[in-house]
């Protein structure tokens, strides 16, 4: 992955509780199954790209595409 | 079926026939809505042309019913907008519906000081006979009923146009030849040209309906609604009490079975309840397609509106998007003609509307694939958005059921002068269609109405002295004072735009300069 500090996007820690936050996620998809996973999902990231705005948003798509190579 | 009464126009036995007539500068094929806009653009410009059409009534069913208020304020020129202004249904509120319920409910008339609304709703039908109605008072123009091209053969200095009629075969020589024939053109058949583009599969239903007890007024787009749980409807008002009523069908519908009255009957009576009466004025069940010819100038033959490229109905940018064609290419070939211009000129007609096609085009797949998704995901963030749009306002921007046309950008174009001056907050830049406003004395006119027929000087001032040194074939505006013209146009005492014959900014500067207006004029015609 590009190692780059440059962009808006945060490549380090901004979560003040990063346990509780990443448990957080993963609890508020307990009890769904796989379309209302996605269903939440979906909404979860249009209210979040809304908040981040253009410049972060398109940064972690391309961010988020790469480690897709990964996958 | 229909409370429309379809009148049959004349046919007259074409002089040709007896070894008359005689080569013509413009023969346009296709009586629509774009060949006789564009016969009356020529015809204003001192231009005569022969519109051939094989047919000899106006369009069968209500098809192309958004008339934006670029196409009036086009037509206004002709005398004929303020007629379906009248006529048709002057768009105000919608509303959103998910499900059963109401999302939230938006305003049609964007903003006030214009001339013209942003959009009346007005059957195809009725916008074709008040065009024909006022070809048949310009003597410039003559309509051709029941003639239908066979042929067309390209000679060097122009074409020839082998035509069918009732009394036979007969040849007409053009040194130019608008096909303004539809997304199906027989010019474009008969010269074998191809038609590049992708093709959706999604059916859709339009059933239009004369209501016989209460309107809605207002636009509606539901999405999953009770009456037609797995799929959009779109719901709007035209002239006559009628109703255009679209079902999104899915890609398996049966087109025979959906068309069926009871099935349509059955669909209408959960939407209007128990008490709702109708009769049904037209029904149709398409599919869409996306395309564009690569170009739309081919020798002596240059091809318009559906002919040249088609989008889906989703923002009314078919029609629109063929008006907006025909007023580009008026004035450029009435030019052209008049060796005001050299012939190069029209290759801007093509780069300019090619341009505008790839910005209809890609608005309106967008518009498509919201509503009618083409995988898990895209379904997914489609029923997110909409779920979320009651609450939070952001979502209800994204929420994309057609992005209404507006006059597309041409930015880039050969013919525009890019800004010198950096100083612009805003206004309309060079390549963007010109904005109207209320002018004079206590904003008692439109500036589109003060526009000239050709090039316009618009220079804005603190006193109204007299213009110098505008350059032949410009009509010189002055603006003094008139708060809501300034602020549209970004302008302080000096400010000045040059004005396209199509209302399109060509250039602007912060000061009044003669020769810069002249170079840019020069630039504008092909003559830079």
């Amino acid at each position: 992955m590009a190692d780059t500090t440059t962009g808006a996007l945060r490549r380090t820690l901004n979560l003040a509780r990063p346990d509780d936050a990443y448990n957080a996620i993963v609890e508020a998809h307990r009890d769904l199954d796989d379309a209302q996973c996605r269903a939440f999902d979906a909404r979860l990231i249009l209210l979040l790209a809304n908040h981040v705005g253009d410049e972060v948003l398109y940064e972690a798509l391309a961010a988020a595409r790469e480690t897709m190579e990964d996958a | 079926m229909g409370s429309y009464e379809y009148r049959h126009y004349p046919y007259t036995r074409p002089a040709e026939l007896d070894g008359g007539g005689g080569r013509r500068p413009v023969v346009i094929v296709g009586a629509g809505m774009a060949g006789p806009t564009l016969a009356l653009a020529l015809a204003q410009r001192g231009v005569p042309s022969v519109v051939l059409d094989e047919d000899d009534t106006v369009s069968l069913g209500s098809r192309s019913i958004c008339q934006a208020k670029h196409s009036l304020e086009i037509w206004d020129r002709f005398g004929v907008a303020s007629r379906m202004v009248e006529k048709g249904i002057t768009w105000e509120q919608g509303e959103l519906y998910l499900h059963d319920k109401p999302v939230f409910r938006f305003n049609l008339q964007p903003e006030p000081g214009h001339k013209f609304p942003a959009f009346v709703n007005l059957q195809q039908y009725y916008v074709e006979e008040y065009l024909y109605d006022r070809c048949l008072s310009e003597p410039l123009v003559e309509l051709r009923f029941r003639n239908k091209v066979v042929a067309v053969t390209p000679d060097g200095e122009g074409v020839a146009v082998e035509v069918e009629t009732p009394d036979g075969r007969y040849t007409l020589g053009a040194d130019w030849l608008v096909a303004c024939d539809g997304v199906r053109s027989t010019v474009r058949h008969l010269l074998n040209l191809p038609y590049p583009g992708e093709v959706f599969h999604d059916r859709f239903l339009i059933a239009d309906i004369r209501l016989l007890s209460e309107l809605p007024k207002e636009r509606r787009f539901w999405f999953y609604p009770p009456f037609h749980p797995t799929n959009s409807v779109l719901l709007h008002r035209q002239a006559d009490n009628v109703l255009r009523v679209d079902f999104q069908l899915g890609p398996d519908a049966d087109p025979e079975e959906e068309k069926k009255p009871e099935n349509i009957d059955r669909r209408l009576r959960q939407m209007f309840g128990p008490d709702a009466r109708w009769e049904h004025e037209w029904t149709s069940v398409y599919t869409f397609t996306c395309r564009m010819m690569e170009r739309f100038v081919h020798g002596r033959v240059i091809f318009a509106g559906d002919a040249a490229h088609v989008v889906s109905p989703f923002g009314a940018r078919g029609g629109n998007g063929a008006i907006a064609d025909v007023d580009n290419l008026a004035w450029k070939l009435a030019m052209v003609l008049g060796k005001a211009a050299p012939a190069s000129l029209l290759d801007s007609y093509c780069s300019e509307r090619r341009a505008a096609a790839r910005e209809n085009i890609l608005n309106s797949t967008r518009s498509t694939d919201f509503i009618t998704p083409k995988f898990p995901a895209s379904r997914a963030f489609r029923d997110a958005t909409l779920a979320l749009a009651r609450d939070f306002p952001f979502a209800r921007a994204l929420i994309n059921s057609g992005r209404l046309s507006v006059p597309t950008s041409q930015a880039g174009s050969p013919l525009d002068t890019p800004d010198d001056d950096t100083d612009w907050a805003r206004g309309p830049a060079p390549g963007q269609a010109m904005l109207d406003a209320p002018v004079g004395r206590e904003g008692g006119s439109w500036l589109v109405d003060r526009l000239g027929r050709d090039f316009t000087v618009l220079a804005f001032a603190d006193q109204d002295t007299p213009l110098a040194g505008i350059p032949p074939g410009a009509t010189g505006v002055r603006i003094v004072g008139d708060g809501l013209a300034r602020e549209r146009y970004d302008a302080r005492p000096g400010t000045t735009y040059l004005i396209r014959p199509d209302r399109y900014v060509a250039a602007r500067w912060r000061r009044f300069d003669a020769a810069a207006i002249g170079a840019a004029m020069r630039r504008a015609t092909g003559n830079g």
